[in-house]
């Protein structure tokens, strides 16, 4: 029994409860269907914004991106100009790598320690699949239901939908994205629970999103192949909630409040969690930044001052030592008695000493 | 050594499930013998002006901690919030996706689930939601939070310092994040609070005072390289003038003072010196060493941003002091990974050196313009292609030679092909291990980041397996029996891990293998390499020759 993903199931039910039984039982469509969409919109954007903010706002004090590549050195090696950047080029190449095609995720290896006293690692492209899929599966979802909120609704929609659903079979025609989606979270959600190490590893907010974003696709297939709802009445109220006049048509059923607020609940939840990876990964410091470090100097915006011990300080503790070896020497020894010297020595440290501290 | 069991009872014994029923929070940290190092000796931190110096046992209850710790930790990593754009990212965007957890060296070797990265770092983000986050505030352990207590204090302490800061996990990581700049940040908040391990405060100490991690004082500098030069005489009958802190010098040369101090890595510094005299004789090379800069390495890199800053600082301002043009470094990690992404943002512009141009070849290290310093590597790299150096590979043919990509020369700065380049022109066997295991996917030595101590040898042995393993790969596919590396922690520890996983493998630096297939005018047959070791087929040639 695992706490950490039950609490997230057991939060993920009630909120389809509390959405239900809200609209269905206590006559609460105004506030499912517009109060609290907008509030979500709100957090959403002023959260996102707030959190890149406050990345924004803290230095970066030293340029340390890795380098997953050779270096540039001299023109007959070739440099490896995306993985170990040295331009802005290289740099915008490579970011947009990481971001569009996890290329990070794509060396995944996966070890392991065999009786025969090898240790092997294969590549291991299920978790950048998977991702992918996800993320991909999510995106084209999100951008069909652009329709809902554009009126006349563009042809590129229409392209869309088109290439999501050109393997045509079942009637209304079937988006793979819906379906990939699904698919995607269960997997993900299996490798969590079923990877010994990775469910070792994961919190309860690793689980919540899944679930709740498994159950946005959920309910939204359930909506579109099973328990047909009035397509047209939700149109007139996401219309209404862009174009600032909501209205809440009748007839809607609790089904797509439910799902609707699951939307609610990820917008207001995303910001402040760490679905903000998608802000974050653009701001990584060991992506983000050429590597030409020794040719271009980087500028620590914090850079102060330190104590340092200097070539007189040492000097001045081994000179005669220095000398006795015949080491060069910056200041020749007084031809003083020693004793003195040394005395004359240890006085003037004092006061020196003194007013550093 | 005593402790550890047999390498092949310890490898049979991983064990890579994590313990069932508790969750890791709920797991408390034990610490345990062989895996953790001494404390820092007070003296040490003293000397620098560390804070909280005093000495504590870690496996006491009472750490004997100043009563505001908590307060101070707070507001450490607070500010360090502020002034890492790095911290702040790291701790907000892991998703726990898991990738990072079997790249860790120390996760393979010792199986124990809170050295998988992406735990490392839930160490402290865990403290970081409760203290700075909203939604970890309102939800506590539910969102993964935790309130910093004595039994946290020590799990970090604990963990903190079995990260090598290798960077093996950040090149996995989908988002980049770098366990190394979560653990070195880690250590910094340890140290505001005296918690320093003692084989990196020492180091640091002597550095700030002598010039190196040694302390190796300045007569006894030069007394050693004389030895070297001793030696090479005996070896190869040359006779070897090495010059000291010289004024108006060409080239100031750095190198880790390890190499000065023990096996294997001294045949590679007596290597640098038979280079510099070789370039000297023949084409006017113009070096010095320096007693004052005698460290190339930096072990304030594991204590603070700012103790990093204190001791790289003498780099520039000797360099400055003698007027040399430019900055020569030797083989070393870490150290080429401060110079190549701090040294010139901590302690630079060094616009009193001039843009670094070989003088043999005339080869301008564009890459270098701007710090001024060139790996050597690079500068004997750029002498073979230019065929400056007269070479005889077949006398490193009793070698077979495999290279260990260190970890910061590769994840720091990509050195991969220079290395490569400069070892197959002076060896005629070379053999790459397996792909997943060198380059950007190269496995550290286990010992990395002041973890190269005695007292945490079964931690050693254990990170540096999958090291071992790769080695042991080449030395029954191919018989290799020599592991070059370019790195000074590399020379001393990997001999131990060679002989623990591998045995009849050695260790050596490039440079010692340069030395070998160097042709010196002036020398005699050299019958021997570096290490005095008869080369097969040389000693018959001497003595038809003395038959004639």
């Amino acid at each position: 029994m695992n706490d950490k993903y039950m609490y997230s199931l057991i939060a993920v039910f009630l909120l389809a409860l509390l959405a239900y039984l809200g609209v269905e039982a206590a006559g609460m469509d105004v506030i499912f269907g517009v109060v609290l969409p907008y509030v979500a919109v709100l957090l959403f954007i002023g959260g996102f914004v707030w959190r890149v903010m406050g990345w924004a706002s803290s230095a970066v004090p030293f340029r340390i991106p890795t380098t997953c590549g050779q270096q540039k050195s001299f023109d007959w090696i070739e440099p490896a100009r995306v993985d170990n950047p040295s331009t802005t080029w290289g740099v915008v190449v490579r970011m947009f790598l990481e971001i569009v095609t996890f290329r990070s995720l794509f060396r995944n290896t996966r070890m392991k320690v065999k009786s025969d006293g090898r240790i092997t690692y294969s590549l291991e492209l299920f978790l950048w699949l998977g991702a992918l899929a996800f993320h991909y599966a999510f995106l084209t979802t999100l951008v069909r239901h652009f329709r809902f909120f554009l009126e006349p609704v563009p042809i590129c929609l229409q392209w869309l939908e088109n290439l999501d659903s050109f393997m045509q079979f079942g009637l209304p025609v079937v988006y793979m994205s819906g379906v990939v989606l699904l698919a995607a979270v269960v997997y993900l959600l299996l490798r969590r629970l079923l990877i010994v190490q990775v469910r070792y590893i994961s919190l309860a907010s690793d689980f919540f999103p899944l679930f709740l974003i498994g159950g946005i696709a959920f309910t939204g297939i359930l909506m579109r192949y099973l328990s047909k709802v009035d397509i047209v009445g939700i149109k007139s109220l996401t219309m209404g909630l862009v174009t600032f006049h909501p209205v809440v048509p009748e007839g809607i059923s609790g089904l797509f409040y439910v799902h609707l607020f699951f939307v609610t609940v990820l917008l207001a939840y995303f910001p402040f969690s760490k679905l903000m990876h998608l802000g974050g990964v653009f701001l990584s410091p060991t992506r983000n930044l050429p590597t030409d470090t020794r040719a271009r100097r980087h500028i620590n915006p914090w850079n102060y001052p330190v104590h340092v011990h200097t070539y007189e300080e040492y000097e001045d503790e081994f000179r005669e030592k220095m000398i006795d070896v015949g080491l060069p020497v910056d200041k020749m020894p007084e031809p003083e008695p020693e004793e003195e010297a040394a005395s004359a020595a240890a006085e003037a440290e004092t006061p020196e000493a003194g007013e550093k501290e | 050594m005593s402790d550890l069991s047999k390498s092949d009872e310890y490898y049979s014994a991983i064990d890579h499930k994590p313990p069932k029923p508790t969750g890791w929070m709920d797991t408390p940290v034990n610490l345990r013998k062989g895996i953790y190092c001494h404390s820092a000796n007070p003296k040490s931190l003293d000397y620098v002006g560390m804070p909280n110096a005093r000495k504590f046992d870690p496996t006491a209850e009472d750490w004997l901690l100043p009563d505001n710790w908590q307060e101070i930790i707070h507001k450490g990593f607070k500010e360090r919030l502020d002034k890492f754009r790095s911290l702040k990212v790291f701790m907000d965007i892991c998703v726990r996706c898991g990738a990072c957890a079997d790249k860790c060296h120390y996760y393979i070797g010792t199986g124990d689930p809170k050295n998988m990265p992406v735990l490392r770092a839930e160490l402290l983000r865990s403290v970081y939601r409760n203290d700075f986050t909203k939604l970890g505030k309102i939800l506590g352990k539910v969102n993964g939070a935790r309130p910093m207590t004595l039994d946290v204090l020590k799990e970090w302490w604990y963990y903190l310092f079995q990260c090598s800061q290798c960077r093996r996990c950040s090149v996995f990581c989908p988002y980049g994040i770098d366990t190394a700049e979560i653990t070195l940040l880690g250590r910094e908040l340890l140290n505001l609070l005296g918690l320093n391990i003692d084989w990196i405060a020492t180091p640091v100490a002597n550095c700030y005072r002598t010039g190196n991690h040694l302390g190796i004082q300045p007569h006894a500098f030069k007394d050693m390289l004389d030895f070297f030069v001793e030696d090479i005489e005996e070896m190869s009958s040359l006779q070897l003038e090495p010059q000291f802190n010289k004024k108006g010098a060409d080239i100031l040369f750095i190198t880790p003072s390890g190499d000065v101090f023990a096996d294997p890595g001294t045949y590679s510094c007596m290597g640098y010196l038979m280079l510099f005299h070789y370039l000297k004789e023949k084409y006017g090379l113009d070096v010095t060493w320096s007693t004052y800069g005698s460290e190339g390495g930096n072990f304030g890199f594991f204590t603070s941003h700012e103790m990093m800053k204190r001791l790289n600082s003498k780099m520039y301002m000797e360099a400055k002091r003698l007027g040399v043009k430019w900055i020569l470094g030797g083989e070393c990690g870490h150290m080429w990974r401060v110079i190549h992404q701090y040294m010139d943002t901590m302690n630079g512009p060094a616009d009193f050196l001039e843009e670094p141009v070989n003088p043999i070849t005339g080869t301008k290290f564009e890459n270098a313009k701007s710090t001024k310093m060139v790996h050597i590597i690079e500068f004997t790299a750029d002498l073979i292609k230019h065929g400056k150096l007269d070479l005889d590979p077949s006398r490193n043919d009793h070698l077979s030679v495999t290279f260990h990509d260190s970890c910061n020369p590769s994840r720091g700065m990509g050195m991969f092909e220079e290395p490569r380049y400069v070892i197959k022109n002076v060896c005629n066997n070379f053999y790459d291990m397996p792909a997943n295991t060198i380059r950007e996917q190269t496995f550290c030595c286990g010992s990395g980041a002041g973890l190269n101590a005695g007292e945490d040898m079964e931690l050693r042995m254990a990170g540096g397996l999958p090291r071992a393993n790769a080695v042991k790969h080449v030395h029954e596919k191919h018989g290799v029996n020599m592991l070059a590396n370019i790195c000074a922690v590399d020379r001393a520890a990997l001999p131990d891990l060679m002989n623990y996983w591998v045995p009849g493998v050695d260790v050596t630096g490039v440079h010692e293998l340069v030395a070998n297939a160097l042709v010196i005018p002036g020398q005699n047959s050299r019958p021997t390499d570096m290490r005095g070791e008869d080369i097969p087929g040389l000693e018959l040639e001497e003595e038809e020759d003395t038959d004639e």
